[in-house]
């Protein structure tokens, strides 16, 4: 194509400050004072260059449920977030439990254009849990299928997991676990504490959660595959992992951007934007998350972007749907969370948001560092701008966001995806300073 | 104040004016003419998404009492079974001119959700959401307990109270809790562990496993009604059981003091949480309950929806 | 506090003190001088004129009644309330028997609840023989538009069926909006709408006495 994009004056990676010049998709310099031409030149001076966001937890919604999102939506809001790869979940409707479902989602993703759309693979039939899905054809199609889940559901029989987990080394998969047993969150609502003893909510234990997570470390060392616990919400999951991990088990976990930050003391209001799977939790989960993080017991962020219509929402709390968006403020909110306080360096968040996950999924072009050669895959963010989060300008086309009203440090103010620039803000508008 | 959706609501003083305010409105009751002119124009609303024939009358009784025009939803055969959403009920009573909403409805929160989603102007007073609160049965109750008790006036200070029963789904027993200690009663929950809620050790209640050690030292006893589906969902091993471990009997009524009063608010399960003579007994003042329910519910649409919107606190 | 003209008599003869440095309330004192009218509070009725006034009133309603027989006495809360118990006593000792007596609470029954907050309820005590075939006699400190009145015949009415009902007041003050009048008056005191009546009753404000405030037409 020719397309040459010139960035100038930006720190690269929290580094050093430098120019950075993209051709034809590949990053082709990185120098000082670049005086090439360019067709698009964008200012960086005070912006930090980082490598496109990953994220392995992503609900497209398409096929099926294309009134809260679509593929095209759905990448956009990606995009704006600073992600040039989703992970695009399998529980739609019909389920990607096939190799068909998952070239079309693939398909369509790359057609879109705005992000690399990695589809991943039903573990069971439909999700029932009685049945595997076709894991083989999944990971030997076009999709390439590495990771497998049955996210909404957990795969709670434990010998349908032993056998997921054997099944999978063949192409070196990974199962990835929505950690919930079933019969002991039967109707819950919210975490189960004093709040939701107050409010009447039926409580969601957090046992429920830890007792999957054990039982699966336990059951993946034995046969000798690699784990990852999607979503971890709770101090002792955290506490468990960090034991797995000190004995060598090959697990990886994740933690959403809403559970470093929401505690289940927002349900008070009863309004059910608030209302997720798992659960908002206490602060000392919170804390113990954003620990966890910081040391590298939870290796990734994944956003578990969960559109839903308005009507899911404008309801009472038990009849509403579970989930937020987070695409587009997955950053801020880490930002704010933890890069601005010092609690984790840029290295770490590069390792957080891009590099893990790529590796964990095994997306070979995306995680790489932004060095000469590689793919131009880039987020440009400004630690001194700030998103107001307002629910009507999200790119998603639902808008079931909680912190809408809320004022984040960090903004993400360019993507640049495969060299096309996916993503510009426009210039500094948003006030700081 | 505009709504009453829980006893957080209100205040010890604001509590003790609506038991003052019954106090005088029984007084209508038990003379000549049972009507007063009060709310004449006033449109109160009752929706009830929920069975519940007792709590719905006792409302319609005490809006016409007050003269005020009584139009009922209730759930069989309405567009809420029909799965109408909330919001579009509501709109449709905002269009019927409802100056109270009086709403009972199966999900916790419900009635706030009603409130604060600004689909109506009246008053929303929350009859029964979910397992949440039932503040209108809470200030009843605290109402007999005062006028056996109490002298008729005043707080409960020193009165001990114990609650027995399936306290993790009753929002009557979290409403009475609170009020209750709002009014300086000391209270027991009775109930086997596994129909307990989670970290109720963090409520300002005492605990106790041993309903006969407790009886001798209480003034007033609330039994809650054990519903059918718990008996399924393994909460315990059978009837029987419970009823031997947490039942009320003639046996367990002599442990009690002399003018202690035995309280429910229904509907009952005679000879499950309950015997027939323990519900007929001179201690018993399951009926007067129900009549003391109207004119609670009279001095609380009085005061939430007589005067002018603005300021509306005893 | 503040400065005291003389007992105006009812012919209103100007013995009006004009306000100076020594008013407690500036801006009033500025208000008046600006509008070139004159603001004072007066008093009207001082202890002995009400304690004769209520004795008058009470050899009234025994005459009009022929004895306290066939009498229920309620008085409106709070003031009402107390002037009736002192009407029953001076009753009492006239004619050496108890007499019925109590209280009659109108706030539900009034006519402009929905203009303003709620207010709280006070006690009604109907006395033992009600008012169903009985003469009651209505006691309230001030009447002046007659609505109270009005809300009272209202309450009255769903007790029983009184054989009839009379009105006995400390003070008329005129204004009437509602055809009501008293039968029995303690004293005629001609107000402008914008002046205000305050009766002060020893078993509520420590003192008896009846003072007008404000400025005069």
């Amino acid at each position: 194509m020719g397309k040459s994009i010139l960035i100038t004056g930006g720190s690269i990676e929290g580094g050093v400050t430098s120019d950075l010049l993209i051709r034809d998709g590949v990053i082709v310099e990185i120098a000082p004072n670049i005086s090439q031409e360019a067709d698009e030149v964008i200012d960086a001076s005070g912006l930090v260059l980082l490598p496109g966001f990953v994220d392995l937890h992503t609900h497209l919604r398409e096929p099926g449920r294309e009134n809260s999102e679509t593929i095209a939506t759905g990448s956009l809001a990606a995009a704006r977030g600073g992600y040039v790869a989703v992970s695009a979940m399998a529980n739609t409707l019909p389920v990607a439990d096939n190799a068909a479902i998952v070239e079309q989602v693939a398909s369509i993703g790359s057609q879109v254009g705005l992000v690399d759309v990695f589809p991943i693979g039903a573990v069971t039939k439909g999700l029932e849990g009685h049945e595997l899905a076709d894991l083989g054809s999944m990971a030997h199609s076009k999709a390439r299928v590495r990771v497998f889940s049955d996210d909404g559901n957990c795969v709670s029989d434990p010998l349908m997991m032993r056998r997921a987990l054997e099944y999978v080394k063949q192409f070196d998969g990974v199962i990835a676990q929505h950690a919930q047993d079933p019969r002991l969150t039967e109707g819950s609502q919210m975490n189960e504490g004093i709040l939701s003893s107050t409010l009447g909510l039926k409580g969601w234990p957090a046992v429920a959660e830890e007792s999957i997570i054990a039982r699966d470390i336990l059951l993946a060392n034995m046969v000798g595959a690699r784990l990852h616990i999607c979503h971890v919400t709770t101090a002792g999951g955290v506490e468990i992992i960090r034991w797995a991990k000190k004995q060598g088990m090959q697990v990886t976990a994740e933690v959403t951007p809403h559970h470093l930050l929401l505690t289940d003391e927002s349900a008070s209001s009863y309004d059910p934007i608030f209302k997720v799977n798992p659960p908002l939790r206490t602060q000392s989960d919170v804390d113990a998350l954003r620990e966890g993080l910081a040391d590298g017991t939870i290796d990734i962020v994944g956003t578990d972007h969960a559109p839903h219509p308005v009507e899911s929402k404008e309801c009472e709390w038990q009849n509403a749907a579970f989930g937020m968006v987070g695409l587009e403020t997955a950053f801020p909110i880490l930002f704010s969370t933890l890069i601005a306080t010092g609690r984790i360096s840029w290295k770490r968040a590069i390792e957080v948001m891009s590099s893990a996950p790529a590796r964990i999924a095994g997306y070979e072009n995306h995680g790489k560092a932004l060095a000469v050669g590689e793919p131009a895959h880039i987020a440009v963010v400004d630690p001194k701008g700030t998103l107001k989060v307002d629910r009507a300008l999200l790119a998603s086309k639902s808008k079931n966001t909680p912190f809408h009203g809320m004022e984040f440090q960090g903004r993400v103010v360019a993507t640049v995806f495969n060299g096309i620039l996916t993503h510009r803000a426009e210039a500094r508008s948003v006030s700081h300073e | 104040m505009k709504h009453l959706l829980s006893i957080n609501d209100i205040d010890k003083e604001f509590a003790i004016t609506i038991l003052d305010t019954a106090a005088e409105m029984a007084k209508v009751t038990e003379g000549p003419v049972k009507k007063l002119p009060t709310l004449r124009g006033k449109t109160v609303v009752n929706l009830f998404a929920e069975d519940s024939t007792r709590t719905r009358i006792s409302f319609e009784a005490a809006a016409k009492r007050l003269s005020a025009d009584v139009i009922n939803f209730t759930a069989k055969g309405s567009s809420i079974s029909k799965g109408e959403s909330l919001k579009d009920t509501a709109q449709t009573l905002q269009a019927l001119g409802a100056d109270a909403v009086v709403m009972r409805h199966p999900a916790s929160g419900a009635a706030h959700r009603l409130a604060q989603g600004k689909w109506i102007n009246g008053s929303v007073i929350n009859a029964g959401d979910g397992t949440h609160e039932h503040p209108s049965q809470a200030l009843l109750d605290a109402y007999t307990i005062r006028k056996h008790l109490a002298g008729g006036t005043g707080d409960l200070a020193g009165l001990h109270v114990v609650i027995v029963g399936d306290i993790l789904h009753s929002r009557v027993a979290r409403s009475n809790v609170l009020l209750l200690t709002k009014l300086g009663a000391k209270v027991t929950l009775v109930a086997p562990p596994t129909l307990l809620p989670h970290q109720v050790e963090q409520w300002p209640v005492k605990v106790s496993y041993d309903f006969n050690s407790v009886l001798p030292t209480v003034d007033a006893v609330i039994m809650l009604r054990i519903q059918q589906e718990r008996m399924s969902d393994l909460y315990f091993p059978s009837e029987r059981e419970y009823s031997t471990l947490f039942g009320i009997d003639a046996e367990r009524l002599s442990l009690t003091k002399p003018g202690s009063i035995l309280m429910h608010p229904g509907p009952m399960n005679r000879g499950l949480e309950i015997s027939a003579e323990a519900a007929d007994s001179e201690q018993s003042v399951v009926v007067e309950q129900v009549a003391n329910g109207v004119s609670i519910r009279m001095a609380i649409l009085y005061l939430f929806i007589a005067g002018s919107q603005e300021s509306v606190n005893g | 506090m503040g400065l005291e003209a003389r007992r105006r008599g009812s012919e209103g003869s100007p013995d009006i003190h004009r306000s100076g440095d020594i008013l407690p309330t500036r801006s009033f004192n500025d208000l008046s001088r600006e509008a070139g009218k004159e603001i004072y509070m007066s008093l009207a009725l001082n202890e002995s004129d009400i304690n004769r006034a209520l004795t008058r009133i009470s050899h009234e309603i025994l005459e009009r009644n022929s004895g306290s027989t066939e009498i229920t006495i309620l008085g409106i809360p709070t003031r009402g309330a107390h002037l009736a118990q002192r009407l029953a006593s001076i009753i009492e000792s006239i004619e050496g028997t108890p007499v019925q007596v109590g209280t009659l609470d109108i706030t539900l029954h009034r006519d402009d609840l929905r203009l303003r907050a709620p207010r709280a309820l006070m006690e009604t005590v109907i006395p033992t023989l009600g008012v169903e075939g009985r003469t009651v006699v209505l006691v309230d400190d001030v009447l002046f538009s007659g609505r109270t009145i009005r809300s009272a015949l209202d309450a009255i009415g769903e007790i029983g069926r009184p054989v009839r009902v009379q009105l006995a007041v400390l003070v008329d003050r005129g204004h009437r909006e509602l055809p009501i009048k008293a039968d029995f008056v303690g004293k005629n005191l001609p107000t402008s709408r914008s002046q205000s009546v305050k009766v002060s009753l020893r078993e509520h404000d420590g003192v008896d006495e009846v003072r007008i405030e404000g400025e005069s037409a």
